[in-house]
Order: C-alpha cells, then sequence, then structure tokens
C-alpha cells in the first residue's frame, strides 16, 4: 500500500503549491499515472479522499489519466506496446524490452480558487 | 515537531529518538497554507499547472542524503526483499567477515521491533532500527533521520535493509548507490516476474539459501533467466550465507564498490 505515501506526497505538493502561488481551496487534482509505475489506480483513488479530508483539498476531484507501456525492442529495435514490464515485443516476440513509457506520477495540474 | 526539517510525529520511531520521529500521515504537519483566522478573499476559479514528480520530496530527500554519503566517501546499499529470505543472517556474515577491513554501519527497517538492529548490534557493528508502524517501505526523510543517529566512517560502507516486501520499497530512492534484491531458493523462482518493478530497479540479485537447492525444486537459471527479462543488466551471484557458498564474489563486490567509491 505505498499509495498511501504517494498520495501523501500529492498532498505536500498541493500545500506547497497553495503557499507559493495563493489559492485557499482545491476543487480539481489531475494526475498522470503510468501502466508500468506499479500503482493500483483504486487504491490510489481510495487513499485520495482519505488523506485529503480537513485539508484544502478536501472533497477536490481527482482525475487520473492512465499513460500506456511503451517499449523499445532490444531485438528489432521497433516500439511495442508494452502491458507488464515482462511482456515480449508485439513485432518479433523477442525479451528484453526496454521500457521508454509508462512508468510516470506526476502532479499535472490543479483546479484551484 | 523536528527543528530540522519540520515534520510532525506520526507512527514513524527512530530508535534514540522516539519523541521526534514521525510521519506525515495526519495532515496537519508542515506548513499549512490555510491559517485559522486569515482573512482572504475568493477568486475566481483557475487552473494552476504543476508538472511535479509525484515523488519531488522523497527524491530531494534522497539526494541529500547521496551528497552526504559522497562527501565522506561512503557506499550506501538498499537491500530489499521478501520477508524471511534471509537478509539479516546475510548482513551479520557480511559484517563479521569484512570486520577489520572496511567499516559497515546499518539502518535496520521493520514494521514494528529492534530484534534485527540488536542482531546487528552484536557484531560490534553501529545499527539503528527504524520502525515504519503502518508504513509498508522505508523513504528517504526516514533515512536521513537515522543518519543523525548513526556514525558513518570515511570510507565505509552503509548497509540499509529495507521493509521485508518486494512492492513498494521500489519506488522510494533513500539515496544509495544502488539496490541489491535478495532472492531466496525457498521463494518461487517465477517472483522476479510476480514483483517486476523490484528486480528491475536493483543492481545486483543474490540468490541466497543456496545450500538448499538439493532439497527443492527451484531452478535457479530460471530465475535468472526471468530476472533478465525485467532487467538485462542484473548482475547475479548464487550465495549461502549459512555455509559461506559464494559469499567470497558478494564480499569482494562490496570491497570493490567501496574502493570506488572512497576513491581508494
Amino acid at each position: 500500500m505505498h499509495e498511501m505515501s504517494l498520495v501523501e506526497g500529492v498532498r505536500e505538493l498541493i500545500n506547497d503549491a497553495a503557499v507559493r502561488e495563493g489559492f485557499s481551496r482545491v476543487k480539481q487534482v489531475r494526475v498522470e499515472i503510468g501502466e508500468l509505475s506499479g500503482v493500483e489506480r483504486e487504491a490510489f483513488a481510495f487513499c485520495f479522499d482519505i488523506v485529503m479530508k480537513g485539508g484544502i483539498a478536501d472533497g477536490a476531484r481527482l482525475e487520473v489519466i492512465a499513460t500506456p507501456g511503451r517499449g523499445r525492442c532490444a531485438a528489432c529495435k521497433r516500439e511495442t506496446a508494452l502491458a507488464a514490464i515482462y511482456d515480449p515485443c508485439e513485432h518479433c516476440g523477442a525479451y528484453p524490452v526496454e521500457v521508454v513509457g509508462g512508468t510516470e506520477m506526476r502532479v499535472i495540474d490543479l483546479e484551484v480558487e | 515537531m523536528c527543528t530540522t526539517c519540520g515534520c510532525g510525529e506520526g507512527e514513524t520511531k527512530i530508535e534514540g529518538d522516539e519523541l521526534h520521529a514521525h510521519t506525515h500521515a495526519d495532515g496537519t504537519t508542515h506548513s499549512h497554507p490555510y491559517a485559522p483566522g486569515r482573512t482572504h478573499t475568493h477568486a475566481h476559479a483557475r487552473t494552476v499547472r504543476l508538472e511535479q514528480d509525484i515523488l519531488a520530496k522523497n527524491d530531494a530527500y534522497a539526494a541529500a542524503n547521496r551528497e552526504r554519503f559522497a562527501a565522506r566517501g561512503i557506499l550506501a546499499l538498499n537491500l530489499v526483499s521478501s520477508p524471511g529470505s534471509g537478509k539479516t543472517t546475510l548482513l551479520v556474515k557480511t559484517i563479521e567477515a569484512l570486520q577489520g577491513k572496511l567499516p559497515i554501519a546499518v539502518i535496520e527497517g521493520d514494521q514494528q521491533t529492534s530484534m534485527d538492529a540488536e542482531r546487528i548490534r552484536a557484531t560490534g557493528a553501529p545499527a539503528v532500527q527504524i520502525n515504519t508502524g503502518k508504513g509498508c517501505h522505508l523513504d528517504a526523510h526516514m533515512v536521513g533521520h537515522a543518519l543523525e543517529k548513526l556514525p558513518l566512517e570515511k570510507g565505509g560502507v552503509l548497509m540499509i535493509e529495507n521493509v521485508g516486501n518486494l512492492v513498494c520499497p521500489a519506488a522510494f530512492d533513500l539515496g544509495e548507490a544502488g539496490k541489491v534484491v535478495i532472492l531466496s531458493v525457498t521463494e518461487g523462482e517465477d517472483k522476479p516476474l510476480k514483483y517486476p518493478d523490484m528486480f528491475r530497479a536493483a543492481r545486483l540479485m543474490l540468490i541466497n539459501k543456496c545450500d538448499l537447492l538439493p532439497y527443492l525444486q527451484f531452478d535457479v537459471e530460471k530465475a535468472i533467466g526471468y530476472a533478465r527479462r525485467v532487467n538485462p543488466l542484473i548482475e547475479v551471484m548464487r550465495v549461502s550465507a549459512t555455509t559461506g557458498e559464494g559469499m567470497a564474489e558478494w564480499l569482494s563486490w562490496i570491497e570493490k564498490g567501496a574502493a570506488a567509491t572512497s576513491g581508494k
């Protein structure tokens, strides 16, 4: 359940931004969570509601943008879709595939007032 | 409240520092932008772009730890595995074997008890226990505070034994030079595929308890193949902390790493 720690990280980024940007209420939080980031989105959303309670993002809507996993095949050098980091290349069936996308964990923006 | 970084109290306990240790679980710690009684006008809704990594705070603490290690020429290793892989026994044997050659200090992470730190201290090496409470991993912030309690000799080695968990510790950089994942042969050879993030994050895989191989169905080559499928560059060594098999290779890997780090 490291999703709890990750959401606490989001809360700290929000609190820091509130001081910097001078807002007192967050209505929506948009995050990007890659499919290969090891983050369970359901758990993340569940923790979000709990962690934000009593703070400036209490009740805020969470929007999660899921970036698909992408890899580059070591054998045929082509880009391939990657549902899991141990998947073979979709073109030639070889391993290993170097992960080039889908591990993101970012706060994109906040809707505030 | 911690005077160094302003963090509040929580469930994390660091030995010798019971009053000040903490996690940030309660939501009221650190600078709060919404001071009670502060007057403010409500602005219109607007969008604030952040584009910040969720782990940015942890990574900043990790960078600070890393600087600290670099300044003293210390090789820091983050030992990760499932519970029961034999990490602590391996550490005890490693410290005993390197005694007089290389100073080793240890940070022990467990949810509860200081049993592991006591086992390490019995060897004469300094150790600090971090209890994470309900937490499932160490983070760079906890390690930074543990370092305040731990004497680190220049040119030595710091072993950070993470909480036994093959999932969560993968994401948290502690400032280490590398993660060492320990897979014992009493587990399944398919662990690298079941928990790929950890094996991808590790620099070295130690296959431990190899003395038990004659009694088990564990397929070593298969385990190595699975690990290389998620991490083609991972180094692999077969060891038994109990019989000493393969330990020379592991010890020389540490000594080489320590020498390269301290520039000796």
